[in-house]
């Protein structure tokens, strides 16, 4: 530790490697900053703001931004855990989350950051998309309207999977999930249920069939413990 | 159908590279990309079907689903709105008896908005089918809609519909130069390119596209970045609305600005260079691709130009396909590419990594061609008019309540004042400089001064007299930025449509005081947190005409304390309609609601 450059985050001396990004020596430094769309295993590409920081002054995209030495970080702050509470509230205005009735409550990483940083509405109307489910495939069910945007699975399939089995399509608000078939449908892509891109949705928007609720409500991640502790685990420890 | 989906791709060659300027041809030739095309394309270039899928969904040009024979695209910036666009709308949706968005059932035609055209000088404006007609007006209106109904193609209509206009209002060092093709290519290498390097670091050059950045920086990075090849790339992506400038730069001094690109790539040592044009500009493709000829034929592009051995620089013109934030240089290349239009993560810049990651320069066509008088003329007689930070003159596409509007020349630091005098403006209640994601001036702010010490500009001037409502005007542009916001980001793509919901409630009237109260709180957000330059300033607007025109929102206020956000009654429509009723009982009267 002595021999790695660091940076300052909230008071705490961060040491990085050379080519870290904040959110990455954060993390492995044990530190929680909250995010959605990073995954340890990808490239960051910072679409959902969530883990913006405030760096030297400035506002900055902590997963996607080059960690300097000297650098003064802030993130745990007031003025930062509201602009994350208002991204928050963005996307629970955006899609359908109806916490109570999706099989993912107590395993979304969306309900989680919600709770770390006090969402308790969306404050604004929601927009209620109505995108159809997609049950086709025979182990796998896809709800459009639960999608954060987040593209891990469109990442995960192509760059691990090599299938390209989604994509996204659409721009601004119209931009939607899609899947790599002419008929729309997933039961005509090549998509297998052992799939990496099955494993990395953070909301419940990809699901595996008659698996629901094979852990009881009140059982699960994140009933037991909060997004801060489960983020900074070793990566060789289960997460879900 | 395939046949001639085969004579494209071969046209292309067969580049996936390609991808936008394919779906062009495909959409002028089918009018649509229906799904079997998508998968045919996507097998004959070797593309997952999924990511060409997502191109044809992310250009407002391109559609899946049938469009009419004639695809009618109104243009909508408020210059167009305030010239009467939306009754002229209204007259040709009747006159076919379709909705904005819908095919008449013959399929014979369509009618949509589009972001602005460019034609602010001339507007209210129009795209059909690949051509731009200005100056519409109700006969104008009628003579389209006959037009259309004769079923003829858009090329064999009478040619005065689609003549456009040219207002060079006032000249300065610019407009007023006259050099032969090739001059500033010859002057250039007379200085050689470490000269040539060092001359446009002297003049103190500056980007006119919006951003201000030191032009010479940009190249000095790119000439020292590693790699064999370097790019050039010339920004005609001119989507600001309310700017018009590059669009009279490219009719009238076409030249110039490719001298400025092939003296760019003389400096840096580039072989390639790509021409962005927006899709907006048919008008131009033709005389460009006339005078990429003629250089070739010239000399003064291919291999050896003048002779020189070793300079070797040809130049690829791209048309775009309606997207706003192709327009950010990153987003820009991406399309190049053949895709989605998403600016990147940076660091790294295109300066290194650009265009397949090569070192790339992308700059605006104004600055290019001053760049090509700063090769002729050098850096000292380039530095002796405009501001410390501002070197040189600027051109504004000047356009709303005036008089004459058109393109205005004046060394950096006019004051607006000047401007407006100069273009005949009268009862002057509100100027937005650099279009929407710029700033707005007040009347009593006329005599700051256009430069980078002060008000900063990409090159619009939109005048709004005193019988305009400027939440009207904010509200259009909220439309714009949630139309073309590219939805990479969660604060951009989700921000800048609540924006238009809560504006549109405001502008109608139903408002309340915590819907302006929002509007504040999530263009502040946007500001802070987006990905690109288009999200940090979509909230301008809004948090501007909040800060200086604030009656303009109390006024449609229905009440000043509680406005429930949505319409009770309203909210009852789907209960009614599930169990037929429609009675009094069925309704909730006024004085309760």
């Amino acid at each position: 530790m002595s021999d790695s450059p660091t940076f300052v985050l909230d008071g705490h001396d961060v040491p990085f490697e050379p080519g870290q990004t904040i959110l990455q020596a954060a993390l492995a430094a044990g530190h929680y900053v909250p995010y959605l769309c990073f995954h340890h295993e990808f490239k960051p590409h910072g679409s959902c703001k969530v883990c913006t920081v405030k760096l030297n002054g400035r506002t900055a995209t902590s997963c996607t931004t080059p960690a300097h030495a000297g650098d003064e970080v802030l993130s745990n702050v007031p003025e930062i855990q509201e602009l994350r509470r208002n991204l928050v509230q963005f996307l629970f205005t955006e899609g359908n989350h109806f916490c109570p009735s999706c099989e993912q409550s107590g395993n979304c990483t969306l309900q989680a950051v919600g709770y770390e940083l006090g969402v308790t509405t969306g404050h604004y109307n929601p927009l209620f998309p109505n995108r159809p489910v997609d049950a086709s495939h025979p182990d796998v069910l896809v709800d459009f309207n639960r999608c954060i945007l987040c593209e891990l699975c469109v990442r995960a399939s192509s760059l691990v999977d090599k299938k390209n089995v989604f994509a996204l399509s659409g721009r601004g608000i119209t931009k939607h999930l899609i899947v790599n078939a002419e008929s729309g449908r997933l039961a005509d892509t090549n998509l297998d249920p052992e799939d990496k891109a099955m494993s990395v949705c953070p909301v419940g928007a990809i699901l595996h069939k008659r698996r629901g609720f094979r852990t009881p409500i009140g059982q699960r991640t994140y009933d037991e413990h909060p997004i801060r502790e489960v983020a900074v685990r070793p990566h060789d420890e289960e997460k879900p | 159908m395939h046949g001639d989906l085969s004579a494209i791709l071969a046209h292309h060659r067969y580049e996936s590279l390609r991808l936008v300027q394919i779906l062009r041809d495909v959409m002028a030739a089918h009018g649509y990309v229906a799904p079997a095309t998508i998968t045919h394309l996507a097998e004959a270039l070797n593309l997952p079907r999924a990511q060409v899928e997502g191109v044809v969904g992310f250009y407002s040009f391109f559609a899946s689903e049938p469009r009419g024979r004639f695809r009618v695209l109104f243009s909508d910036n408020v210059t167009d709105q305030m010239g009467g666009s939306a009754e002229l709308r209204a007259r040709m949706l009747d006159a076919f008896r379709i909705g904005l968005g819908e095919v008449s059932r013959d399929g014979l035609v369509s009618v949509d908005l589009t972001s602005c055209t460019g034609l602010c000088d001339q507007g209210p404006a129009m795209l059909v089918n690949d051509r731009a007609i200005a100056r519409l007006t109700p006969a104008r209106i009628g003579a389209i809609s006959s037009l259309i109904r004769g079923g003829s193609p858009v090329d064999q209509w009478p040619e005065n519909l689609f003549v456009i206009q040219s207002h060079l209002e006032k000249k300065d060092r610019l407009l007023s130069t006259t050099p032969a093709p090739g001059e500033a290519v010859d002057a250039a290498m007379a200085r050689g390119a470490a000269g040539m390097l060092a001359e446009i670091k002297a003049s103190n050059l500056r980007g006119r596209g919006g951003g201000g950045f030191p032009t010479g920086t940009k190249w000095e990075a790119c000439a020292g970045a590693p790699g064999p090849e370097r790019i050039v790339v010339c920004n005609a992506d001119e989507g600001e609305p309310g700017t018009f400038k590059d669009r009279e730069l490219l009719a009238h001094y076409a030249d110039l600005v490719l001298d400025g690109m092939t003296v760019a790539a003389f400096a840096i040592g580039a072989q390639r260079g790509f021409f962005y044009l927006r899709g907006e500009y048919p008008f131009l493709i033709a005389p460009l691709q006339a005078a990429l000829a003629d250089r070739r034929a010239k000399g003064l592009l291919g291999t050896a130009i003048r002779g020189a051995a070793g300079f070797d620089f040809d130049i690829e013109l791209h048309v775009g396909a309606g997207a706003y934030v192709c327009g950010e240089e990153s987003a820009l290349i991406e399309s190049l590419e053949g895709k989605r239009g998403i600016p990147r993560s940076r660091p790294p810049y295109p300066v290194t990594n650009g265009y397949l990651q090569k070192p790339t320069v992308v700059n605006n066509v104004e600055t290019l061609a001053c760049a090509a008088l700063v090769a002729i003329h050098g850096a000292a007689w380039f530095r002796e008019v405009g501001t410390a930070k501002s070197a040189g003159t600027k051109l504004h596409s000047v356009s709303g309540d005036v008089a004459r509007p058109g393109i205005y020349e004046y060394p950096f630091g006019v004051p607006v004042r000047r401007i407006l005098e100069d273009c005949g403006a009268k009862d002057t209640q509100a100027v937005q400089v650099g279009g929407p994601s710029g700033t707005l001036l007040t009347a009593g702010e006329l005599d700051r001064r256009l430069a980078m010490e002060d008000v900063p500009t990409a090159g619009a001037l939109m005048v709004f007299d005193r019988t305009r409502d400027m939440l009207d005007v904010a509200f259009n542009f909220a439309r714009f930025f949630a139309h073309e916001s590219c939805g990479f980001c969660t604060p951009c793509r989700v921000g800048t449509t609540l924006v238009k919901h809560m504006m549109a409630r405001l502008a109608e009237g139903k408002g309340s005081r915590r819907d302006a109260k929002d509007v504040a709180r999530v263009a502040r957000l946007m500001k802070a947190t987006s990905h690109c330059g288009l999200g940090t300033t979509a909230g301008n607007p809004i948090l501007d005409t909040l800060e200086k025109f604030e009656p303009a929102f109390v006024r449609r206020l229905p009440s000043l304390d509680f406005v429930p956000s949505f319409d009770l009654d309203e909210a009852l429509a789907p209960a009614r309609e599930a169990t037929g009723r429609d009675d009094a009982g069925a309704h909730l009267d006024e004085e309760n609601s």
